[in-house]
């Protein structure tokens, strides 16, 4: 290069090339920023900034009553909205006393496992596509749509879903959705294998994940790593198991660990974890088929101070209307008191910290954001290796911009 | 599940006395609040202990009370003893116009940018942090947030009043 430029006598020449990695780049899935500091290939150093898509949504939710927080959550991990949705309301049930019904539980438990399988066939099959496997990507997606679809037929919506209700659902699941939901679980394992058959054991995935990225057990813990990437690297933390919500300790499932955290490892917890899903959601589904006559046709508690009402009774009905006045305006009872509530969300322990001081809307609310926490180790996860793997190693943590900026 | 509320409260009170204060449980977490320039020692405390172990920082996070005078940011500190399933919360308050709190990122890498995004909001100032400055705000931002003095909306609107609403208690509004 000097030969051809020319440089003011006694300048010394930069070793070093600084390139901008984002917030719009193609390989990036998402709103990221990184200047990396390279030297050849290597990455000497890397400043992540964050931020670009941030909403205030902390601060839009000192001002909404319960019932509208909700849409917040869904967009925070968009990939997963239902687990989200589902977090806050298990969150308020909590802190109101409130005791949901096992059927509820159990259709909960069928959603938001289904919601963390599209969010991890995502995930897996993003890592495919930078590793430059294309097909699977394009595979799965039938399977996502299958789940939508499920979702579709519960809530009326797909990606922000919205879904449910403080104490239940908005209505009861129809036969159609139960019939996409015997569909999926007939489907599910054959395209699940058929995707692991192209990747597990595929020699070229595996030279380009095993040791590209990795963090310790130790360090990832430090790094408050939550969730499949914390798994990965050996800690066999998970809030189902921790502190159970929604009946969680009703099932037997396992709780897949790796052992070196590195991108290959996350991938077959991932895979692994999908596999636990889908044993959960059988289990689930056969709970639910148990409930016959009254029972069957449960789908949230008896808590009409707090539960919106359906429309045909708002409009039918004189209590409904009341409750679905006082409800929308945000006048229902609110007690005082702090709380912090969690659920494992498809990238870690989502946390709920709320603060009510008896108002209509919380004093203080503070979302846990898994991806805001253990995106901050990612310099240190791809320092030393080559630019092709942070590539692989960012799509392989679930960077999910919306979560990550809130 | 050997540990229990009762056995922390006992531990810290013995090694700290009564510079920690407000103990409560609510909803099953052992909550206090500790003198601000203590909040290191206590955390080295809790991670250190043979017995208490806390060695998980799962949030940090900043509660701002516009009418608690002299102590209105407060910091609170979210920990897992992840070995026996038990979480604890804990609290230091500081006066808004000296907010100076000791940072955690010596013990902890997650309280890095934590405590970046307690200060971008509510501009919190972490002694000892590598790098603060703010994280999902711009940083030609000349305010923080998410202070109650900022409010969301207008605050001449009247159709949200709680007097309309048969309130007895109407939620203040600051400023």
């Amino acid at each position: 290069m000097s030969e051809h430029i020319k440089l003011p006598a006694g300048s010394l020449e930069k070793q070093t090339t600084t390139l901008n990695l984002g917030p719009t780049h193609p390989a990036t899935h998402g709103v990221f920023q990184n200047i990396v500091e390279l030297d050849g290939e290597r990455i000497l150093d890397a400043v992540p900034t964050v931020g670009f898509i941030h909403r205030a949504f902390e601060k839009i939710a000192e001002r909404r009553p319960f019932y509208q927080i909700t849409p917040l959550t869904d967009r925070m991990n968009y990939c997963s909205s239902p687990i989200n949705n589902m977090g806050w309301h298990i969150t308020c049930e909590r802190f109101l006393g409130i005791q949901t019904p096992k059927r509820v539980d159990y259709l909960r438990i069928i959603i938001m496992e289904l919601a963390r399988i599209s969010d991890h066939l995502i995930c897996n099959s993003i890592v495919g596509v930078d590793s430059g496997a294309y097909t699977g990507f394009l595979y799965v997606m039938q399977m996502r749509e299958l789940i939508y679809e499920i979702y579709e037929e519960i809530c009326g919506s797909r990606l922000t879903t919205n879904i449910g209700r403080i104490g239940g659902f908005e209505r009861n699941f129809t036969n159609t959705a139960f019939e996409k939901l015997e569909k999926f679980i007939k489907e599910w394992p054959g395209v699940l294998k058929e995707f692991e058959n192209l990747f597990t054991r595929n020699r070229i995935f595996m030279e380009r994940t095993i040791g590209c990225g990795p963090i310790s057990a130790e360090r990832a813990m430090n790094y408050g790593f939550t969730g499949p990437n914390l798994r990965a690297a050996g800690v066999d933390y998970d809030v189902r198991v921790h502190t159970p919500y929604s009946s969680y300790e009703d099932f037997t499932f396992t709780v897949p660990v790796g052992s070196t955290g590195d991108c290959y490892d996350r991938f077959l917890v991932r895979n692994q974890e999908m596999w636990q899903s889908l044993e959960l959601i059988k289990q689930a589904y056969a709970k639910v088929q148990e409930f016959k006559g009254k029972d069957a046709e449960v789908y949230h508690a008896d808590i009409p101070e707090y539960y919106l009402p359906e429309k045909k009774d708002v409009y039918t009905k004189m209590e409904a209307l009341i409750y679905h006045f006082k409800i929308i305006m945000g006048e229902i009872p609110m007690p005082k008191g702090e709380i912090y509530s969690s659920v494992e969300g498809a990238n870690g322990e989502l946390g709920f910290y709320m603060i009510s001081d008896g108002g209509r809307t919380p004093f203080r609310l503070h979302f846990r954001r898994p991806c805001f926490i253990y995106y901050q180790a990612y310099t240190e996860l791809i320092k030393g290796g080559l630019l092709s793997d942070a590539i692989i190693t960012m799509s392989s943590l679930n960077l999910i911009a919306g979560e990550l900026d809130a | 599940m050997g540990l229990s509320n009762e056995i922390i409260k006992n531990k810290l009170t013995e090694k700290f006395g009564d510079q920690l204060t407000g103990w409560e449980e609510p909803y099953g977490m052992l909550t206090f609040t500790a003198a601000k320039d203590i909040n290191l020692k206590v955390m080295q405390f809790l991670l250190d202990d043979a017995e208490l172990r806390f060695q998980f920082l799962t949030d940090l996070t900043a509660v701002n009370y516009p009418d608690n005078k002299g102590a209105e940011l407060a910091v609170v500190y979210h920990l897992h003893n992840l070995k026996d399933n038990v979480r604890i919360r804990f609290k230091v308050f500081t006066d808004i116009t000296k907010p100076d709190v000791w940072s955690a990122t010596a013990l902890y890498s997650t309280a890095n940018w934590m405590e970046r995004e307690t200060y971008d909001f509510y501009g919190v100032n972490f002694v000892g942090h590598p790098n603060l400055k703010r994280i999902l705000n711009v940083d030609e931002m000349d305010y923080f947030p998410m202070r109650k003095e900022y409010p969301l909306e207008e605050q001449t609107r009247t159709d949200k009043d709680d007097e309309m609403f048969g309130r007895n208690t109407p939620v203040k509004k600051y400023n």
